[in-house]
């Protein structure tokens, strides 16, 4: 098991998951961060302020794959957030030790598959 | 020689300031139902109609609406304290102004979330000169709809017909947003809404009942229809809100209320407050639909600018040629009292308004098109035009935000 962890242009959210609702990947869970990952700079003024914007909103995704489905969740989350510009984000791929189903007490790739698909 | 009268003027000048503040308040009627990242640039395009199509006003266009010649009053000369009816020339003159202001504002919301700011700006300026200005002078400024006796009180088909045949050129012109009818496009704050439909009440109060031009018996009636159809039109919205998704809306409610202000525009000092109750019951159905329609086709007009001030206008200018009472208003009957006539009067004024609005608006739209980009790329729309029009947001919340070093 991995989990895919994914940091994406928000104005990308609703592409993202469409392609990744569309390779089937079902389980998944957002939060809204910043970040800071080399984009060009963005100034506004304020009246007489006028200040670089270092932070981006970013989406982060956190998804858990049973092995043979990372590289499927890797592409459609690029597929769906790439713009070819500066802060298109990042893909981290990191081991887990366990996963467990609250509702089942299911463990490890039982309880990343989702239910209804055949764990294969 | 004609009387200025102390109280004409008082309410003249309460009623400009009114109409005035509608132009804000439109701006957070239409901001609340924009996403968060073009807030600023949605309340933006109708604060900036203040300088720009107010300075334009002052300059000519109100020269091209009200003078015998096109530039009589040019650069205001001649608009001075002398008496024009029983109120000074010059506030006559203030008090179109926030007509024509809030008059290109409302375009705006056909073309939200996408269009690039200076553009925007450059359409409604001459917008205001030559489409506003014209079409005030065909039914107000003695021209040829005024003399045939086309009835438009405050300006059904002058403001909210006018507007709404830009609007439709606008969104089929500048196009549709990248993410319309992709993704869900939601409001980012409708209490903002509800604020900015509230506030449009108050103001048209001095859209509708100033435009009596006294403090007079024309103006009693005028203010209290301008009460009592939104009342109308908020039941019958709501009902049909309730009826078709068991829940009645908040946004439904701050749209119900223009849509009841709209209708009874032309119709205020006209007809009777029963009659005024029933146009804004009817106009409440037509403008419903017609959003619910509107959402399913590929006419991005963003804020349903022609749902509600289009459809909305042409229901109440009809309906002023049905309801209106000599009895009371003292200027013309309606169908209903025997004027079948009016009527036609009425459809030739909206086709006229709308025929003239849509061909110009297409015209200005691609003179300014050959010397400048309209819209917004996919980037600068993705990142939201708060940020790349105007270089601010709405809601910043200062993290990471690093002083840049000032020159003294």
């Amino acid at each position: 098991m991995k989990l895919v962890v994914a940091i994406i242009r928000p104005e990308k959210l609703n592409d993202v998951l469409e392609s990744l609702f569309r390779a089937n990947v079902a389980g998944l869970t957002i939060s809204r961060v910043q970040g800071h990952g080399g984009e060009t700079e963005r100034v506004e003024t304020y009246r007489g302020t006028t200040v670089k914007m270092e932070l981006s909103d970013k989406i982060r995704l956190d998804i858990g794959v049973s092995d043979h489905f990372v590289e499927t969740t890797v592409d459609a989350i690029v597929e769906g957030a790439r713009t070819g510009d500066v802060g298109d984000g990042k893909i981290f791929v990191l081991p887990i030790d366990r996963v467990i189903r609250i509702r089942t007490a299911e463990e490890d790739r039982a309880a990343v598959t989702p239910v209804g698909v055949p764990e294969g | 020689m004609p009387v200025i009268s102390a109280a004409d003027t008082a309410w003249l000048l309460t009623a400009s300031a009114f109409v005035l503040v509608m132009t804000p308040a439109l701006g957070f009627f239409y901001g609340g139902m924009v996403r968060a990242k073009n807030a600023l640039n949605t309340l933006m395009m109708s604060f900036s109609a203040l300088g720009f199509v107010g300075l334009a006003w002052a300059l000519l266009g109100y020269s091209i609406a009200f003078g015998a010649h096109p530039l009589d009053y040019a650069l205001l000369r001649g608009v001075t304290l002398e008496a024009q009816g029983t109120i000074p020339h010059l506030l006559f003159f203030a008090y179109q102004g926030t007509f024509a202001i809030i008059t290109a504002a409302l375009i705006s919301g056909a073309i939200v979330e996408r269009m690039r700011f200076g553009p925007y700006l450059a359409f409604i300026t001459l917008w205001s000169l030559v489409v506003y200005a014209p079409v005030a002078k065909w039914v107000w400024g003695g021209g040829w709809l005024g003399r045939m006796g086309a009835l438009d009180f405050a300006g059904g088909t002058v403001v909210h017909v006018n507007a709404a045949a830009a609007a439709v050129v606008c969104a089929l012109v500048v196009g549709s947003r990248k993410d319309y009818a992709r993704q869900a496009i939601l409001p980012q704050n409708v209490p903002f809404t509800l604020l900015g439909a509230g506030l449009l009440w108050l103001g048209w109060f001095g859209f509708n009942a100033g435009s009596a031009l006294g403090a007079n018996r024309t103006a009693v009636l005028a203010f209290v229809n301008t009460m009592l159809a939104p009342t109308a039109t908020i039941v019958v919205w709501t009902t049909l809100d309730l009826m078709r998704t068991k829940k009645a809306t908040a946004v439904g409610a701050a749209t119900g209320i223009v849509v009841g202000l709209v209708a009874i525009t032309p119709a205020a000092g006209f007809v009777s407050p029963m009659s005024a109750l029933l146009i804004g019951a009817i106009a409440a159905a037509p403008s419903y639909y017609a959003l619910l329609y509107r959402a399913r086709t590929r006419l991005d007009d963003s804020l349903d600018v022609v749902a509600a001030h289009g459809v909305g206008g042409v229901t109440g200018a009809l309906l002023t040629g049905v309801f209106a009472e000599k009895a009371w208003s003292g200027a013309a009957d309606g169908a209903l009292f025997g004027n079948v006539r009016q009527l036609g009067v009425q459809l030739l004024a909206i086709v006229a308004t709308i025929a003239y609005s849509a061909v110009v608006t297409l015209v200005i739209l691609k003179a300014i098109a050959l010397v400048m980009r309209l819209r917004a790329d996919a980037r600068e729309e993705g990142l939201g035009l708060d940020f790349t029009q105007h270089g601010e947001e709405a809601y910043s919340r200062g993290e990471g935000a690093i002083l840049i070093e000032v020159k003294r």
